[in-house]
């Protein structure tokens, strides 16, 4: 199918493109990367009246570190996430978690600030900058702000951005000598959305662990944190005794929701076992 | 200052025009906004060695060069691309970029249709540029995005395995392939 008729806008400021969505109105939609918004379009799930290019915004690009944060531009591409050396080096997890995002050429142009503006739950970014504590820079026609991860992902594709506000950069605390991170998820083909996959950040205080976030993709609604899970693992060794106590306070974190596909009884069965690998692994220190 | 005209909300059905450098030639030409690249380059260039399949992002049939990295023209509307610098796979071929890898897609009979061909090709050039001996695990996972629906992968991934390893032997990484 094709797209409804629409006129195209290409922005080359912020406020270029915030004026134009305050005049368009409902029937406007920024796009970045278009890698989901196009096939929306396709399908005509979506019919918007325009459509704003914000790609050429060159106030969205970049990653570059700001105190204690890494700064990345929404524009960051998930490609980048893998070649960027700051990001290697300072948010590790989103490199280790890229290569599971989509394929290749998808990854040459999807955003970071369109996979977290869609906020699909069973995408792996949103749910990587909820296990950073990551913070989102929303730019709106009232001026900017910063949510906190744990605070922007409210319920199925709905966020703290308000229609018209753009996300103009991600905020990741900058990785840290005493901390661990590991990322694995479960899917049919390399490539295609995971049954569930998750990722986890820990910081530690000798072998014991001082602070633990884990966020799960693909579980429910939103990206989503463990925290009771969490809780059991702070202040412990990472013994096997342990993670087993991890992998049981899970189902009190977890309820997946009924689908077709996959049983909620079998998620959670999957998410236990990724929770015992990764936790494995950061365990012999990964 | 405002960089928006008004006038904008109410021409959705009329064509602009766009400009790119098309396998190294310039050409302009008219397109609705709702037109996407791979529309645009074998109805309105008649370009049609790139393939439409699903038009979804999910077959690879589509994929082209834009500015120098695969995407998949169907993902993106000839308007995004103004200005862009795009190779498909008639230009890639007239180059000779790709030559070994067409022969030995050929020898090793990783074609027999030939509708993901393009892609398929589109994609190993990509890789091989960027990873210049890939493990077999590397091109399946490269390749993970582009289906055939006649040969069977097993043949095609030979084919790059051994391109990688033939310009490997030649002597250098991507082998003069730009
Ligand atoms: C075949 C296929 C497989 C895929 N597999 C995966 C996968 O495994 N994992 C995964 O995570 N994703 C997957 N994707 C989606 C892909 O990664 C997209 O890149 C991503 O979800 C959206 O990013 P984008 O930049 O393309 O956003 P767009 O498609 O341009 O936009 C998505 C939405 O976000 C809005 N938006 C975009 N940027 C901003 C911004 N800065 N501020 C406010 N709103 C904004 C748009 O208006 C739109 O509503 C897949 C896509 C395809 C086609
Ligand atoms: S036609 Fe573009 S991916 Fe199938
Ligand atoms: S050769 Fe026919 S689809 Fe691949």
């Amino acid at each position: 199918m094709k797209a409804r008729a629409f006129s195209y806008f290409r922005a080359a400021t912020i406020d270029h493109a915030l004026d134009a969505h305050a005049r368009a109105g409902d029937d406007a939609r920024f796009i970045a990367g278009g890698q989901s918004l196009v096939p929306a379009l396709s399908l005509r799930l979506q019919a918007p009246r325009l459509l704003i290019d914000i790609t050429h915004i060159d106030e969205l690009r970049g990653v570059r570190r700001e105190g204690g944060h890494l700064r990345i531009g929404a524009l960051t591409r998930h490609c980048e996430m893998l070649s960027e050396p700051l990001i290697a080096e300072f948010a590790p997890l989103l490199h280790a978690a890229a290569p599971f995002v989509a394929h290749p050429a998808i990854r040459n142009r999807g955003t970071l600030g369109g996979s977290v503006a869609l906020a699909d739950p069973a995408s792996e970014f949103p749910a990587m900058i909820l296990a950073l504590d990551a913070e989102i820079e929303i730019t709106g026609p009232s001026g900017r702000r910063r949510v906190k991860a744990d605070d922007f992902f409210i319920d199925l594709f709905e966020t703290a951005l308000q229609p018209g506000e753009l996300i103009t950069a991600i905020y990741v605390p900058l990785f840290r000598a005493d901390q661990r991170f590991a990322f694995d998820e479960l899917a049919r083909r390399r490539g295609d959305y995971a049954l569930v996959g998750c990722g986890m950040l820990a910081t530690f205080a000798g072998e014991r662990i001082h602070d633990i976030r884990i966020s799960y993709l693909s579980v429910g609604n939103t990206p989503t944190r463990v925290r009771g899970t969490e809780a059991t693992l702070i202040g412990s060794r990472l013994d096997a005794e342990r993670i087993a106590a991890a992998q049981a306070a899970l189902e009190g974190d977890l309820a997946p929701p009924e689908s077709d596909e996959v049983p909620p009884a079998m998620r959670l069965h999957l998410a236990r076992v990724l929770l015992g690998r990764l936790l494995g692994r950061l365990g012999e220190g990964a | 200052m405002s960089g928006f005209d008004d006038s904008l909300l109410n021409e959705a059905d009329e064509t602009v025009r766009v400009r790119f450098v098309v396998n190294g030639r310039k050409v302009a030409c008219e397109v609705a906004p709702r037109e996407t690249l791979v529309d645009c380059l074998r109805d309105k260039l008649e370009l049609t060695g790139t393939h439409a399949g699903c038009e979804m992002g999910a077959c690879g049939a589509c994929l082209v060069q834009l500015d120098g990295r695969a995407v998949h023209s169907c993902l993106i509307f000839a308007v995004q691309a103004d200005g862009a610098t795009i190779d498909t796979i008639e230009g890639l071929s007239e180059l000779g970029a790709i030559a070994d890898l067409q022969a030995e897609f050929h020898r090793r009979n990783a074609l027999q249709c030939g509708f993901c061909t393009p892609g398929m090709l589109v994609n190993a050039h990509e890789l091989l540029s960027q990873t210049a001996q890939p493990s077999r695990e590397e091109i399946r996972d490269a390749l993970s995005g582009n289906y055939c629906r006649c040969t069977g992968y097993e043949a095609i991934v030979d084919a790059i395995d051994a391109v990688a390893s033939e310009r490997m032997k030649a002597g250098g990484a991507g082998g003069g392939v730009t």
